[in-house]
């Protein structure tokens, strides 16, 4: 009992279509209690499925899980006691004001109906939705729509709280939003698993991140052990076009490591163990070449980078936007081994 | 406090279980309701399409079909229109399930510590309550247009009851349709191909008489039929559309209802809460 998991499955499996469709292959993990863990993934690499199995929503072909102890395939309803449950397929009734559906909800977890009000009150207040309370949710925006979902997951406090894409769809406003709620919500200690496609949101909201791809996990750490298994810092070099390949010439020399080449972005970069020295030998060399950068720089690798380097392919194809607000595609730079 | 505690707090057993479950079903109920006050679109196109068909049919068909009973087509036709209208719920019941499915709500609430029927028989309530209300706009407009019950209070009432129920068992097929199709749209379009055609196929708009002989035979044993039948019976009429053959169904027309009003729920109702249990995306 000491040393129980708040969630732990084992060997998961989930096909589709007689077995060609392999959702979940094998998918294990577990979150400590009060610890937030990232699942991380692109879209169809069995997160959701993840969710609604740990949710009691789907069955699994084989494989064991269990939420606080409890079995969820054994005992699903006392699971359902003590999880809270939003994201993409997780709804609320959109007719309805965020005031009903949260009497709703409270009715549904058989609150009193004084109870239930007092709770929607806090919860309305929680997520800065009082003013809009007695409005029909289909009036609200994305961000608004989102946190009143999250609310109603929360209307009786759960032990562990599953969130499916909390931000997918969002705008970057709604998004920082919604962290800011998470955020807040783990400081109180919930326990927490999350899945995402956004490398920065499982960075930010995460203790521990899952990685995965094809119905199992990948690789399992901190962000700092996976950006390390990637490899320490990198050196990178932006130059102009015409001087690609002796910039290319340059990595080489200072790195041993295999460089990559992203040539729309004019960017040479590759792993270097050598830290500073490494990057004033390059620029040395450069300047020999009478070749002037237009960046030069060491980088921790990105979560991009870990997913990359895990995969072999890239983690999503559209816009993401990093840390420094910039705008830029996805990592789809070309590898040169 | 979490329910898990507040659970034991109170000691849960079979009977507070119940009470639980029908009260579960009461709170999703409440829920159909509330949405008719927010969108109260639904109930005015609910109530304007059934009345539509009671003035069309009366005012387009009624001058040339001659029934030879006193009153005229309008008697012979308003059970008719009671009976298709509740037979509808069937699809009522399906595009709300399928809408919830499809938005995901289905989800959320098989993720709460709920009774497993409470969603399915709280929606088959609130199309009900629905049902209550269609029908009394619809024998108001009825009235209107001519339509005298001749048989009393008692008789009259037992008519109404009779539908009502037939509305209710309709309403657990289109909860198996609903869950199954999963999309408000497919659920649209294959109840209204199911049950338009029930419909027509029986004795509540015209003599079965006229039609070909095979179809002669469906509408005989068409559950539209008998409870058009019934109806007619209840209210006061002899029913003189279709009691063809002298087969079971046309001789005991409300015997016949009530088997199959039985036989509807028995079937869907375990097979709808099973497949609301086992539902996923």
């Amino acid at each position: 009992m000491q040393d129980m998991k708040a969630v732990s499955a084992e060997n998961l499996v989930k096909t589709y279509d007689n077995g060609r469709v392999r959702a979940l292959d094998g998918l294990s993990l577990d979150v400590d209690e009060g610890t937030v863990l990232g699942v991380l993934g692109p879209n169809g690499a069995g997160k959701t499925t993840t969710v609604r199995v740990l949710t009691t929503l789907l069955k699994p072909d084989s494989g064991s899980a269990k939420v606080a102890g409890i079995d969820v395939l054994k005992d699903p309803d006392e699971v359902r006691k003590i999880i809270g449950l939003s994201g993409q397929y997780a709804a609320v009734d959109e007719t309805l004001t965020g005031w009903d559906n949260l009497i709703m909800f409270g009715r549904l977890y058989h609150l009193s109906n004084k109870q239930a009000q007092q709770r929607a009150t806090e919860l309305l207040e929680q997520f800065s939705l009082t003013e809009r309370a007695k409005s029909p949710i289909r009036t609200y925006s994305g961000g608004m729509r989102r946190r009143l979902d999250l609310a109603a997951s929360l209307v009786v406090k759960p032990k562990v709280l599953f969130l499916d894409e909390p931000t997918t769809g969002l705008d970057p406003r709604g998004r920082q939003d919604m962290w800011g709620v998470i955020d807040e919500l783990v400081k109180g200690g919930v326990t927490l698993l999350l899945t995402t496609q956004y490398l920065e949101e499982a960075d930010q909201l995460a203790d521990e991140i899952a990685v995965i791809d094809h119905g199992k996990v990948i690789a399992r750490g901190t962000s700092d052990s996976l950006k390390k298994q990637v490899g320490g810092e990198r050196l990178e070099i932006i130059v102009e076009n015409q001087h690609l390949s002796a910039a290319r010439e340059i990595v080489a020399k200072v790195s041993s490591s295999a460089l990559a080449v992203d040539e729309g972005m004019r960017r040479v970069s590759a792993p270097v163990t050598t830290g500073s020295k490494a990057l004033i030998e390059a620029a040395k060399l450069l300047d020999d070449q009478g070749i002037h950068p237009l960046d030069i720089g060491l980088k921790r690798p990105s979560l991009d980078d870990v997913f990359l380097s895990l995969t072999g392919h890239v983690a999503e194809e559209e816009k993401i936007e990093d840390e420094s607000g910039n705008k830029r595609k996805g990592k789809r730079g070309k590898r040169s081994e | 406090m979490s329910l898990a505690t507040r659970e034991k707090e109170s000691g849960v057993n079979g009977v507070s279980k119940l009470a639980n479950s029908i009260s579960d079903s009461v709170v999703i109920t409440k829920r159909q309701i509330m949405q008719l006050t927010r969108v109260p679109e639904v109930l005015i196109f609910s109530t304007i399409q059934p009345v539509m068909f009671v003035l069309l049919f009366r005012y387009v068909f009624g001058g040339s079909i001659d029934t030879g009973q006193p009153g005229g087509y309008v008697q012979l036709l308003m059970p008719g229109i009671f009976v298709q209208t509740v037979a509808f719920t069937l699809a009522g019941t399906a595009v709300g399930l399928a809408a919830d499915m499809q938005k995901g709500l289905i989800d959320r609430f098989r993720s709460l510590p709920i009774a497993r029927s409470a969603v399915v028989f709280g929606r088959t309530l609130g199309d009900a309550a629905l049902n209550i209300v269609v029908l009394l706009v619809m024998g108001i407009a009825g009235f209107i247009v001519g339509w005298r019950p001749s048989s009393g209070v008692v008789k009259v009432s037992l008519g109404f009851i009779f539908l009502f129920v037939f509305g209710y068992a309709m309403s657990w097929i289109g909860v198996l349709i609903g869950l199954s199709v999963r999309e408000e749209r497919v659920a649209q379009n294959l109840t209204f191909i199911a049950v338009f055609p029930l419909t027509f196929l029986s004795n509540a708009f015209a003599p079965t008489t006229g039609m070909p002989k095979v179809l002669q035979y469906f509408a005989e044993w068409n559950p539209v039929s008998t409870m058009v039948a019934g109806c007619r019976e209840l209210f006061g009429l002899k029913n003189q559309f279709g009691a063809t053959a002298g087969s079971f169904p046309s001789e005991h027309p409300l015997a016949m209802s009530i088997i199959y009003m039985i036989l509807i729920m028995l079937i869907f109702i375990p097979l709808s809460i099973k497949k609301y249990n086992n539902t996923s995306k």
